[in-house]
């Protein structure tokens, strides 16, 4: 097995299992408040870093390039509650125009 | 009064809003390196948009994919939490606990977990998470085959595509000063380990760092 697909077995094993926890272990075990606190700020932390890496790493460097306005641009249709496809769309659009000067 | 009808119209609503975005998903992942088998099964099988994104976004970054396997099953923890929340107003037993739990996902849960009666609970459920199922997995396919067909991703801007659909994700998140600063503290951490780290383990370590930091800055106030 590559890694890559044994990637993608841990990964499926793993959500479902959460899933599958949830809808079957007693309520008070998960409804500890670190627990219930720390899952909910895990999805903003992590984003936030996977926002941050996908729009300035390139190859292990830090470079700042069509990405960053393509970022902008989706902050800005996310504030006029564009829909998530069209938003997108028109962030690979600005970012692919943009490097055709 | 909330008719059953309405509740399925609504249900219908979010399942085609939402199916039809696995279509980014699709290209973006065959064009990070997936092939298109690997993308649609993981449409299939790991179901759970975030999650997915994650995993593709690591790999498109050159990272080791037990790294991104992690960062999707961290990000996929909360669907738990769903299920502890909805589990009550579905009341299932142990063998639909098994066949339903793969559909508890953040829509399916948002348009089961208000309901005052556990049919039409029940009717937002399954009518949301199989209709996301079918379209999420239909639009997955047509993104990877469109996305393997283009040659490379950067002329079309598909690597900024996919800062575009978290920063999507993230979003909601963003509506309180706590949310702001975890997600800040997360991209600063991260970005600081770029140079320095393997590549995934900016995400892993900016996340943990994140929610740490928020966790010790919520425990101060009284709530």
């Amino acid at each position: 097995m590559t890694p890559l697909w044994g990637g993608i077995a841990v990964m499926i094993a793993g959500c479902f299992a959460l899933k599958y926890a949830g809808l079957s272990v007693p309520e008070r075990v998960l409804q500890h408040r670190l627990t219930v606190r720390a899952t909910d700020l895990i999805p903003a932390g992590l984003l936030g870093a996977l926002i941050a890496v996908q729009v300035f790493a390139r190859d292990g460097e830090i470079e700042v390039d069509a990405r960053l306005l393509a970022l902008g641009v989706a902050a800005v249709l996310l504030t006029l509650r564009v829909p998530f496809l069209p938003m997108v769309f028109a962030a690979a659009l600005v970012a692919a125009l943009v490097r055709q000067f | 009064m909330t008719t059953d009808r309405s509740v399925i119209v609504d249900s219908l609503g979010v399942g085609i809003a939402t199916g039809t975005y696995g279509a980014s998903f699709g290209a973006i992942s065959a064009t990070s390196g997936l092939s298109v088998l690997q993308t649609c099964l993981l449409s299939l099988l790991v179901f759970t948009g975030a999650s997915q994104f994650a995993f593709v976004g690591v790999i498109a970054s050159g990272g080791n994919p037990f790294a991104g396997a992690f960062t999707a099953i961290l990000l996929g923890s909360r669907n738990m939490f769903y299920g502890v929340s909805i589990a009550p107003k579905l009341g299932l037993d142990a063998r639909s606990r098994f066949a339903s739990a793969h559909l508890v996902i953040d829509e399916s849960t948002a348009m089961a977990v208000t309901r005052e009666t556990q049919r039409q609970a029940r009717l937002g459920f399954y009518w949301t998470g199989l209709s996301i199922f079918v379209l999420w997995n239909l639009f997955t396919f047509l993104g990877a085959l469109a996305g393997n067909a283009i040659g490379d991703p950067r002329t079309y801007g598909l690597d900024a595509a996919v800062g575009a659909a978290f920063l999507g994700l993230l979003w909601p998140r963003l509506a309180t000063w706590q949310g702001r600063m975890v997600a800040l503290i997360g991209s600063a951490v991260a970005l600081g380990l770029v140079p320095f780290t393997s590549a995934g383990m900016p995400i892993i370590i900016g996340g943990a760092v994140a929610v740490l930091i928020g966790m010790l800055w919520g425990s101060r106030k009284p709530s």
